[in-house]
């Protein structure tokens, strides 16, 4: 990306409507492959968004690239107002350095397809080690949180497993509770009941719903799941090549999709439940 | 002579070069170790210097003899000021030549780990260092132990070399009783059997215990 193109970025954001995450003019490629073209995206604190989509129209790519797990060819991330892998070097905007990335990481949690768990560790040690290791609590604070969130999810009685011994559902109710346990602004989730059998979904998408009523967390859901994107979300996205087709809140887009990519997408879907 | 008296006779002289190759088995796996452990996390640097040394370190010690190697610490070190005692040398030697072998272990146990856990070790923050400290190496330390078991028998075996510049240990002291009799049956026949036992009986087993109480501290049992 051009200097002179950055220049087009405020270097911050700010006033009374700032969204906590917002997507400028984001483009991401994999060689002459675009799997984001241009995206426009903003999310308001404490709202849930939902991305929906066929595969390849670069839903995971949006929580990977706030996740900083991939890089961005072009544009501009705001999280809190403030460039993700950006930062501003005198009027404009330069790459961040790993000081600025880590600063800006730390706003943002994220829950995987396949839990990702570190499996040397118990439950109850996943949860404590970025509490430990990266924030410098103390051992006791950080397993007070942790037991507290292990609690929320249903899994105090597992404290002491390994994941090994736990099932899907349990793993993955033990990785939303190892990334809330580092008091994110913003919360990822990457297709997280996927990976689950049919009968285990439930249990996390449970945990997910309280998250949502009981806490005034921002995030980000990508998911198949159209039941319970509709029940849950403030507002679902609709991506297809890349870009964002349509969006409203629940009842307008799967009530009344607009688009026919949309209504394709979506008979499409209802066909095979 | 039979067997027993001959046993008898030389047993001590064989006792105590076991005990000097077991000496220097310890010695040269606890080097080779931790060259292993720095060359294979080098291999994976970012920086290209770094990278660099790794490679080259592994190609030289890993692509040339070790005798001959054995010969340089020994004998040509010395010509640039560097004189090693060959006890020292010997230990050296085998232990720089198996951790360039052992370097390639860690890379590729390290490679190995699922990217999964890079990503979640990245998504909780975590520095560079701590990820791998904290996340990857005990993971890779498990990928890794199998192959490090054949490695420990090598380098026992390997051990035998250090006789040719004279470190009395059981090849040495085979030999010096073969040269003195001539029973070179009985002498190197028990050297034979001595090496299968230490490898067979004591680096095989304790390899497997270390298996099992890694698989059990790391919850995979």
């Amino acid at each position: 990306m051009t200097n002179e193109s950055l220049s087009d970025f405020p270097l911050a954001l700010e006033g009374d409507n700032m969204p906590m995450v917002s997507f400028r003019k984001v483009t991401k490629r994999y060689g002459d492959l675009v799997v984001l073209d241009s995206l426009d995206l903003d999310v308001a604190e404490g709202e849930m968004v939902t991305i929906i989509g066929p595969s390849g129209s670069g839903k995971t790519t949006v929580l990977r690239m706030l996740m900083t797990l991939e890089t961005i060819n072009d544009g501009v991330i705001y999280v809190d107002g403030k460039p993700l892998t950006h930062m501003p070097q005198g009027d404009r905007l330069v790459p961040a350095s790993n000081r600025h990335l880590r600063q800006m990481r730390s706003n943002i949690g994220m829950c995987f397809q396949h839990f990702n768990l570190f499996p040397h560790m118990t439950a109850l040690e996943n949860c404590m080690e970025g509490p430990v290791h990266v924030l410098g609590l103390s051992k006791k604070e950080a397993r007070e949180r942790s037991e507290e969130l292990l609690e929320m999810v249903g899994m105090a009685d597992k404290r002491n497993q390994h994941p090994s011994r736990l099932s899907g559902g349990q793993q993955q109710r033990v990785a939303i509770a190892r990334a809330l346990a580092m008091r994110p602004k913003v919360m990822l989730f990457d297709e997280v009941t996927s990976a689950l059998d049919p009968e285990v979904i439930g249990e996390v998408t449970n945990v997910i719903r309280r998250l949502v009523t009981e806490h005034n967390l921002t995030m980000l859901m990508v998911t198949h799941q159209m039941g319970f994107a509709k029940d849950i979300s403030d507002r679902v996205c609709f991506f297809y090549g890349g870009r964002i087709e349509e969006q409203g809140t629940p009842d307008e887009l799967f009530g009344n999709p607009q688009k026919e990519r949309t209504q394709q997408f979506l008979s499409a879907v209802k066909e095979a439940t | 002579m039979s067997y027993f008296e001959f046993l008898s006779q030389y047993g001590d002289r064989l006792a105590s070069g076991t005990l000097i190759t077991m000496l220097l088995t310890v010695l040269s796996a606890l080097l080779a170790i931790a060259i292993a452990l720095a060359m294979g996390l080098m291999r994976l640097a970012p920086n290209a210097l770094i990278r660099g040394i790794a490679t080259v370190y592994i190609e030289i010690f890993r692509g040339t003899s070790l005798l001959v190697q054995l010969y340089w610490i020994f004998f040509v070190l010395p010509l640039f000021g560097i004189t090693l005692e060959k006890f020292t040398a010997g230990f050296v030697a085998v232990g720089m030549n198996l951790g360039a072998y052992g370097a390639e272990l860690v890379r590729g146990a390290i490679l190995s780990v699922p990217r999964g856990q890079w990503e979640a070790a990245l998504a909780l923050n975590m520095s560079p260092a701590k990820r791998m400290l904290r996340v990857i190496l005990p993971q890779a330390l498990l990928i890794m132990l199998p192959p490090w078991g054949n490695l420990m028998i090598e380098l026992l075996k390997g051990t035998a070399l250090v006789a040719l510049i004279a470190v009395a240990d059981l090849m040495f002291q085979a030999k010096q009783i073969n040269g003195s009799t001539f029973l070179s049956a009985q002498t190197f026949g028990t050297a034979l059997i001595v090496y299968y036992i230490l490898a067979r009986f004591m680096i095989t087993p304790f390899m497997r215990w270390l298996e099992r109480f890694m698989t059990r501290k790391l919850g995979r049992a």
